[in-house]
């Protein structure tokens, strides 16, 4: 009697092509900037920008605690950089383009970047999916980027421009900013309050994310890297919240 | 034990799939998950009905075929281990278990449960090699390699390729898989020449797969059956940055 087994598994060395059928998916890859890693290169150093820009804009904003002077001495001083050797209000609007420039960027590859993820997963799972990792804060990092948008737009109009500031634009930045979070205005202060802690969530993740993504993260630094970045957001989350609160309780006036 | 499970059926390519409700029941809690659908194939076989089809191979956590998203975790909720090490113990009894194929678009359904990973086949083809002579092994030490260097490529190469890290990402990117290879090789004397045109040749592979991009959640190294670790992702980046300064 002929036995004979087949054992029926794919060859070692099965040609890998695309599927019979279907189209080839593949795409010429484009320069770096098009590519997800670009993207990610660019989100990781705007965010950086960012970073550094809300650490001073935290500092400047705590010259509250020292006095109505002091707050509108620094603003005052913001716009005087470097004078007479440049012109009133030279450096402070290039460090404005600059961080306009990176607001844009970091939304366009986020954007960009959440598409081709939404492409990448058509069908979506049936099953709740949990959290295996790090929490859901990584996991809302678009909705929080969002929202921190819609409030920036806010925040600008109310202490920047006025318009929805009740001492509107002819007034001291510290008017503005007292008048703004006055008692009677909770709920401005409860808006700072609920943007603010969006924005600690979203840099606890976003700080350590921009080391990995740039490629500086490892198993050891990580050791320093994620306390640093949980720090810094605490930090900022307190400095930012610290002068809404104290006016709104009384405690500066 | 008795189980309900809610099983994606889909006939084809063309099919638009659908979760289809089983009864299993005197199921031993010493059986494997796949044990556990062999009995139910075995009964949909007799009673004339098409049985689930899902990939497996060596029933042992080295093959990387058997993946299936159940109760939405990748490989099931025991952690590093893959379909076929995971027992129907960890149950319990009268659950209701979703099992659903890896979801990603260049992870194409071939029927139910077994998905097209031709993808990853065609990212190593990119540059997962080493353009050496290979000939018989090389003496032992006759090219040093630091222990630590060792150690993480040899961490990095038990990836079994099994695409869990993609069903897992929330975007659907294949970073771990990609930052696997990558880091095995570029962590070794003999990956050193082809380094950064390896590093660029995946990446660039990988997103004209279509896979979606990384956003460090961390999700893929969390159901790992290897438990590769995400810093083969930075590693990646790195010599993807290097590469374009060039």
């Amino acid at each position: 009697m002929n036995v004979t087994a087949t054992i029926e598994r794919g060859a070692a060395t099965a040609p890998v092509n695309p599927p019979e059928g279907e189209k080839l998916r593949a795409r010429r890859p484009g320069g770096f900037l098009t590519s997800s890693n670009g993207k990610k290169a660019i989100m990781a150093v705007t965010g950086a920008v960012m970073v550094i820009f809300l650490i001073t804009h935290m500092l400047g904003n705590l010259k509250i605690f020292a006095g109505r002077e002091s707050f509108n001495d620094y603003a005052h001083a913001l716009r005087t950089l470097l004078e007479p050797m440049a012109p009133y209000r030279a450096l402070l609007t290039i460090l404005e383009v600059v961080l306009v420039v990176s607001v844009v960027l970091h939304m366009w590859a986020a954007i960009s970047l959440s598409r081709r993820a939404a492409a990448a997963r058509p069908v979506k799972y049936a099953a709740r999916r949990k959290s295996q990792a790090n929490g859901y804060a990584t996991h809302i990092m678009r909705f929080g980027g969002i929202t921190i948008a819609l409030f920036v737009v806010w925040h600008l109009l109310d202490l920047t421009f006025g318009v929805v500031n009740p001492k509107g634009f002819d007034s001291t930045p510290a008017d503005r900013m007292i008048a703004g979070f006055d008692p009677s205005r909770w709920y401005v202060t409860l808006l700072y309050v609920v943007a603010v802690a969006l924005v600690g969530l979203h840099l606890r993740h976003g700080i350590w994310s921009a080391f990995q993504t740039l490629g500086v993260a490892n198993r050891d630094r990580n050791k320093a890297l994620r306390p640093v970045a949980a720090l810094v957001s605490a930090a900022l989350v307190v400095g930012f919240l610290a002068p809404p609160l104290a006016i709104t309780f009384g405690v500066v006036q | 034990m008795n189980l309900t499970l809610k099983v994606w059926r889909q006939s084809g390519r063309k099919d638009r799939g659908r979760m289809v409700t089983y009864r299993v029941e005197d199921v031993s809690p010493d059986m494997s998950f796949l044990e556990m659908l062999d009995v139910l194939n075995e009964r949909l076989i007799l009673e004339g009905d098409d049985p689930i089809a899902f990939d497996h191979d060596c029933r042992e956590g080295i093959c990387g075929m058997c993946g299936m998203v159940i109760n939405g975790v990748a490989h099931g909720e025991q952690v590093a281990t893959t379909t076929c090490q995971l027992h129907m113990r960890h149950f319990e009894d009268g659950a209701t278990i979703t099992i659903e194929p890896w979801r990603a678009a260049p992870f194409p359904v071939i029927k139910d449960l077994v998905v097209d990973r031709s993808a990853f086949d065609r990212i190593i083809q990119a540059g997962g090699f080493v353009s050496v002579p290979a000939g018989s092994a090389p003496d032992a030490h006759s090219v040093p390699v630091r222990k630590e260097d060792a150690d993480a490529a040899f961490d990095a190469a038990t990836c079994i390729g099994c695409g869990a890290c993609v069903a897992a990402c929330p975007n659907g990117s294949a970073s771990l898989f990609t930052a696997a290879k990558i880091t095995h090789l570029s962590l070794l004397p003999q990956g050193q020449p082809e380094r950064l045109t390896r590093a660029k040749a995946m990446v660039d592979q990988m997103d004209a797969e279509g896979f979606g991009g990384c956003t460090n959640t961390g999700e893929c190294t969390a159901v790992c059956p290897k438990g590769i670790p995400l810093d083969t992702i930075a590693r990646m980046n790195s010599d993807y940055l290097k590469a374009n300064a060039k």
